[in-house]
């Protein structure tokens, strides 16, 4: 080949040669180093000066490294949840607790009558169709084991039965084995023993018919940064056959329903985690479920955000059956009609709220001293103990809660014995039980399984799933 | 395979709006581009700084129309095979990191569509980028020299080159299936890239290896016998299925 006429580089040709590798990469450089220095933006590593001295010095590879592996799709600084928890940037009363906080219309002294968030879930949710009046339980385990590699044993044999229709607490300590059942029932691990059915369906199947009939919240549910909210609901409408009309309507009314309606145009990357947790039940009620496993679903929230997930989770009766872990017993006591205590791997109790407290909790008598007394606390708690009466006498810093076997006997003696240890009491009641009392009595009574093979271990709890 | 149209459109707008697709594209072409341009002006570059600087002279070959096909084929392919592990060694291990794989996959989604999707999505962008970089170095052949390269072998260069790369994706995607750590998944890969230029050093199954189509696509490229190649790209057609059907035995019971 013959260059010899022309050997003389020209500005043409340098123009050719340099023109094309500039703009590529210088521009794919600055355009690195742009996208780096967005003020939300987050980068894996410690330090945006870090990448940007790669992305500066590392000829070429700086850049696609960046974009390929140190370049966070979602954002550092999370928008505020500016939805002030509901659509259209109002806050509201729950129905499930009393404190009434009210809409921002109201606060401004506009006189909209506009329908309360509340009742906008009520409305839509009457749209959806009702669960169907079947004998048949939402969800039935007959002898579910998990185990794992060295003879852990996450899961240990349980038979439980959730009547369709119920809002079902789902309880144990940290490591009792909650999240390995959800992640059997909705088929994201597979069962080593055992069988179970969610809404007639045979869990651990591969053709789609469990995944149609539920949706599922992780316990920290984690979306794709770079989608807006409303996109990652058009992805798993289509994912569950709705598309068109269907789709734009059903996507709405998810929308209005978990209150993020204003913000499904905002990138996921930049929701607070409110938001996160309540697109997550957005996305699990986009196909209408007629099971909703909810893990762990406000554990990561403040008061607020808790009363508007327990607000959906409580209009959801009749709509969907609710089976949710967690371990926040006054939220269960609030929505759940039936629980399950599981520990270590096996169901301790099962069966609907008021039976557990009616079989279980203990009569308890709280003694509340007057302040200003030095050891009145310890004074009434040692009087108390060693009573044949007394089953279990616990203190907090400003009261005695004494849990008596018989009240007939402790009632008329319990006051005897605080007039002879010299403390005022400012209060003295019978208290009613709570679902926390019951738990705490019968997660210790259960205990680890006697001679297990292995015992789960449970980071930060005692031998005894305790604290 | 139960929601893969879904899960490619979506892989693919990731691409998009995560600029890997444009970042890739531009390696592509800055090296399409970069290729003919080294061949072309590299001895003229070397002998006038030899010349001004009075010093010794260093001998290098003149351009030819082999130096610019060796050079497109070596630059595509290198940086082709570090975007391809790029590409994939995230794609499945941080979704079951991250849990977003399991959010998915409780929908109506089967696994090996969720695998699909990703070596599909990332097959497409090499697929743009290999067509636009060597569309590039084409161009740039055609302005810098007399002569040009035989279009057809030089499509069939390309498409060789590509599918080496979706190769590469392909074993990549299964160390990231194997594992929850990106780092790791990209080590398979290059631990595979190393296997197969080992292999590919062998008498009867070094033709057979991914990293091996090189020979044969540089032939291809330049108008000249490639020789039987018939097997060897029958193999590696079939390698790419049965790298993803591992890795969908591997995924299938996979706890998320």
């Amino acid at each position: 080949m013959d260059f010899s006429k022309n050997n003389s580089i020209d500005p043409a040709t340098i123009a050719l040669v340099l023109v094309p590798i500039l703009l590529l990469q210088v521009g794919l450089m600055f355009y690195a180093l742009y996208d780096l220095f967005q003020e939300d933006r987050r980068v894996r590593g410690d330090s945006k000066i870090m990448w940007a001295l790669i992305i500066f010095f590392v000829n070429l590879l700086g850049p696609l490294l960046y974009f390929f592996v140190g370049r966070d799709a979602s954002r550092g600084a999370a928008v505020p949840d500016t939805t002030g928890g509901w659509a259209g940037g109002a806050g509201w009363g729950g129905a499930v607790t009393s404190g009434a906080a009210p809409s921002v219309a109201g606060d401004l002294g506009l006189g909209v009558a506009a329908p309360s968030p509340a009742d906008s879930i009520a409305r839509i949710l009457a749209t959806w169709p009702a669960l169907p009046q079947t004998a048949e339980a939402a969800v039935v385990t007959v002898g579910l084991t998990k185990r794992y590699g060295g003879g852990i044993v996450a899961l240990d044999n349980l038979n439980l039965t959730v009547p369709s229709g119920s809002i079902f607490g789902f309880l144990g300590p940290n490591g009792a084995g909650k999240t390995t059942t959800l992640r059997l029932l909705t088929g994201l691990a597979t069962a080593t023993g055992g069988s179970g059915t969610v809404a007639g369906v045979p869990i651990g199947g591969t053709t789609g018919e469990l995944a149609r009939n539920i949706g599922y919240l992780d316990q920290d549910p984690r979306f794709y940064g770079w989608m807006r909210g409303r996109e990652l609901l058009n992805m798993v409408g289509q994912l569950h056959g709705l598309h068109g009309a269907a789709l734009r309507q059903r996507v709405g009314e998810v929308l209005e329903i978990v209150g993020l309606t204003d913000a499904a145009r905002r990138r996921i990357g930049g929701y607070s985690g409110g938001m996160r947790q309540r697109l997550g039940i957005g996305q699990a009620l986009i196909n209408q479920p007629r099971v909703l496993f909810l893990d762990e679903p406000v554990s990561s929230l403040d008061p607020e955000g808790r009363r508007d997930i327990l607000e959906i989770i409580s209009k959801l009766r009749g709509t969907a059956t609710v089976f949710m872990s967690t371990h926040i017993l006054n939220d269960v006591e609030r929505v759940c009609d039936r629980v399950a205590i599981l520990n270590f791997g096996h169901l301790v109790v099962e069966g609907p709220i008021d039976e557990l407290l009616d079989r279980y909790a203990q009569p308890v008598y709280e003694l509340e001293p007057e302040p200003q007394q030095p050891g009145a606390i310890d004074r009434l708690a040692a009087a108390m103990r060693g009573q044949a009466w007394a089953a279990d006498v616990k203190t907090t810093p400003d009261s005695v809660r004494v849990f008596v076997n018989d009240p007939r006997v402790a009632g008329p003696a319990i006051l005897p014995l605080v007039v002879a240890s010299g403390v005022n009491l400012a209060r003295y009641e019978r208290a009613r039980p709570s679902l926390e009392d019951v738990f705490l009595r019968l997660v210790a009574e259960s205990g680890p399984p006697i001679a297990p093979p292995v015992t789960v271990p449970v980071w930060g709890l005692d031998g005894r799933g305790r604290r | 395979m139960m929601g893969f149209r879904v899960l490619l459109v979506k892989e693919l707008r990731e691409q998009l709006r995560t600029n890997r697709f444009i970042a890739v594209i531009a390696v592509f072409v800055l090296f399409g581009i970069v290729g003919p341009l080294t061949d072309r002006y590299m001895k003229e570059l070397i002998d006038a700084i030899g010349t001004q600087s009075g010093g010794f002279a260093i001998q290098i070959p003149g351009p030819s129309l082999d130096g610019a096909a060796t050079q497109i084929l070596k630059n595509l392919s290198q940086f082709g095979i570090i975007c391809a592990l790029l590409l994939a060694m995230g794609s499945v291990a941080w979704e079951k990191d991250r849990g977003t794989a399991g959010m998915i996959l409780t929908k109506p989604a089967s696994r090996a569509a969720f695998l699909a999707a990703k070596l599909v999505a990332i097959s497409v962008t090499l697929g743009v980028a290999m067509a636009l970089g060597t569309g590039c170095g084409y161009v740039y052949t055609l302005l810098l020299y007399p002569s040009v390269f035989p279009l057809g072998g030089y499509v069939a260069m390309a498409l060789l080159m590509w599918w080496m790369l979706v190769a590469f994706t392909a074993i990549t995607l299964l160390g990231s299936t194997l594992t929850r750590s990106a780092i790791a998944a990209a080590g398979i890969g290059l631990v595979a890239l190393v296997v197969f230029g080992i292999l590919g050093a062998l008498p009867v199954i070094g033709p057979y290896m991914p990293s091996s189509l090189g020979d044969p696509a540089l032939k291809l490229m330049l108008g000249q016998d490639a020789g039987w190649i018939l097997g060897p790209v029958l193999f590696n057609l079939a390698l790419v299925p049965a790298l993803f059907g591992v890795t969908w035995l591997v995924f299938r019971r996979q706890e998320l």
